[in-house]
């Protein structure tokens, strides 16, 4: 394949938006206010938006005729690359935000490297999302410190669910081979680089909101290479049903 | 105030509303003026709401990202108009709480089309083409009423509603083109979603309750059967123009009358549906009072720390 490392790092950054983007999609018209119900549609549209830049791009490096729609929804399981955090379900609404937190304030710093991107189509499409993001990190840490420093119930829920989705987040910063060949030519972000930053700031958040930061070492991983937990099949079940049933038609 | 005094207050109010004056929260208005307001755009958020059910169906399963994200924009822009509706019936002096209320007792009600299942993705074609057709017909002529935050909030819903309508049909347009698979999911929605669509514009005139009332506070301007014929008469075209049938064998074009004739429709069907016996009217229910429940350690989490930030910047 034509581009073969780049067109891999762009599925890499492409899937996670894709799959937190599914996420959210789901909780459309069941939020608990209507307020967050349209905020998290919000996220959602942004999220697929980006999607959609990233995935045309893609397309175009190839250049085998292959489109957007199918790179999002005619790849095997195996072939998605988000992180296992973004596949998690939507347990309760501390888990949403749980989620969307602990990946806003990675994203948030990996579009702002990825802006220096020496490629300048990729440094064009992280300086637009940049901003969106900027306003999802101000949403999900929002909600983070109403949850943590609201009542009994809500601190409870909201540590319950840190706690679970924290073995998702080191995942973050691991490299893969793609990676490694993109941050040498200037075009990719050396993720590795940007732990420390991502502790500091999720740490920080977690204090102002009452919370602790768990203690655990233990991670998981996975989800780069294509291995993830069970939940991604279901998901995917749903994102590529219309294909999957009526190929090779227009919409 | 004596009875004198308020006839005089109401043939002062009634003269206004003659005048095409705009009543305003703070204006005084007779109590049935209110209570008929708060009745008919509470049911109208709760509509939006409600509404945005059976769309949300098909979110996770749309065929392409395009559609997605469009589908997704239509979707927020429902929910952006139930809070425009509530915050304008709130001018009336009741909370959302309280007609959220109402609505998960099934106290008031919410449009009846919103009880039929989308079993395709023909149907999100449908529904923007037909049902926020239909939408905009009842909608347009509010863009006058005589309560003013309703009327300011009609003008900006029904510019997206016509982006919605238009939306939909696009999507029929693209199906009736496509495939015989596609095209035959296009006709098959519109077999489904045509009587309903019709039912929307309400009863017939001759069962119709408080329509001389609401002509002159300008929250009708038009019967319910001549809604009906303008919405048959724009959208039969449109069916013809992509090569779908209307499922009415009794559909004629009237060169007298300069206008189709139909055939009958089901109101035994429709009546079933608004008492609240319909395909979907229990799973509606089920899911905004579910989504309710499920927020509600949410909103009061949100209360207690609002609570705290207060107390804490008063020390
Ligand atoms: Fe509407
Ligand atoms: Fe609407
Ligand atoms: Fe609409």
């Amino acid at each position: 394949m034509k581009n073969e490392n780049l067109y891999n790092y762009l599925l890499g950054i492409a899937d996670n938006s894709l799959i937190l983007g599914q996420r959210m999609g789901e909780l459309c018209g069941h939020g608990p206010s209507l307020e967050t119900d349209i905020a998290c549609t919000n996220i959602s549209l942004d999220l697929f938006g980006q999607v959609r830049s990233y995935f045309q791009y893609a397309g175009k490096i190839v250049g085998d005729g292959r489109t957007e729609d199918d790179i999002a929804m005619l790849r095997k399981e195996r072939d998605y690359k988000n992180v296992l955090l973004v596949e998690q379900p939507n347990t309760n609404f501390a888990f949403t935000i749980g989620r969307q937190f602990l990946f806003d304030v990675y994203h948030l710093i990996f579009l702002a490297e990825l802006q220096k991107s020496n490629d300048l189509t990729l440094s064009a499409i992280a300086n637009k999302c940049i901003k969106e993001v900027s306003y999802h990190v101000r949403f999900s840490s929002d909600w983070v410190k109403r949850l943590g420093d609201g009542t009994e119930e809500s601190k409870a829920k909201m540590q319950e669910a840190i706690d679970a989705l924290w073995t998702y987040t080191d995942e973050l910063f691991h490299q893969t081979e793609a990676d490694v060949a993109m941050v040498a030519k200037g075009i990719g972000v050396d993720v590795t680089k940007l732990k420390e930053d991502y502790y500091l700031r999720v740490g920080e958040l977690l204090k102002e909101a009452t919370l602790h930061v768990p203690e655990s070492k233990w991670f998981q991983k996975g989800g780069k290479e294509g291995i993830h937990t069970e939940h991604l099949g279901y998901l995917l079940s749903d994102l590529q049903y219309m294909q999957r049933t009526y190929p090779n038609m227009e919409w | 105030m004596s009875e004198e005094q308020i006839k005089n207050l109401e043939e002062q109010f009634e003269a206004r509303i003659a005048r095409d004056e705009k009543i305003e929260p703070k204006d005084w208005m007779p109590e049935k003026y209110r209570k008929t307001h708060i009745r008919q755009m509470s049911q109208h958020a709760h509509s939006e709401i409600v509404g945005m059910l059976p769309e949300g169906n098909w979110i996770t399963r749309a065929p392409s990202l395009r559609r997605k994200v469009a589908l997704l924009a239509k979707v927020q822009d429902e929910a952006g108009h139930g809070l425009y509706l509530y915050s304008a019936t709130e001018t009336l002096g009741i909370s959302r709480d309280e007609m959220y209320e109402q609505l998960h007792t099934g106290k008031a009600k919410y449009s009846s089309i919103f009880n039929y299942p989308t079993v395709t993705w023909a149907d999100m074609g449908a529904i923007g083409w037909l049902v926020d057709g239909a939408a905009i017909i009842n909608q347009v002529p509010l863009c006058n009423t005589s309560y003013g935050p309703y009327a300011r909030a009609m003008i900006r819903v029904c510019k997206e509603e016509s982006f919605h309508q238009r939306q939909g049909y696009e999507i029929m347009i693209k199906l009736a083109n496509g495939t015989p698979e596609q095209k035959d999911m296009a006709q098959d929605a519109l077999n489904r979603w045509w009587w309903p669509s019709l039912m929307m514009l309400g009863p017939t005139d001759d069962v119709s309750v408080h329509t001389a009332q609401s002509m002159k506070w300008k929250l009708k301007r038009k019967s319910n059967d001549d809604l009906r014929q303008q919405f048959i008469d724009q959208t039969v075209p449109q069916a013809e123009l992509i090569g779908l049938t209307i499922p009415d064998p009794d559909l004629k074009w009237n060169e007298e009358k300069g206008s189709y004739d139909f055939g009958d429709i089901d109101w035994d069907e429709f009546w079933q549906v608004v008492k609240g016996h319909g395909p979907m009217n229990k799973e509606r229910m089920k899911a905004r009072v579910g989504a309710w429940e499920r927020g509600e350690w949410v909103r009061d989490a949100a209360m207690a720390h609002a609570e705290k930030k207060q107390e804490r910047k008063e020390k």
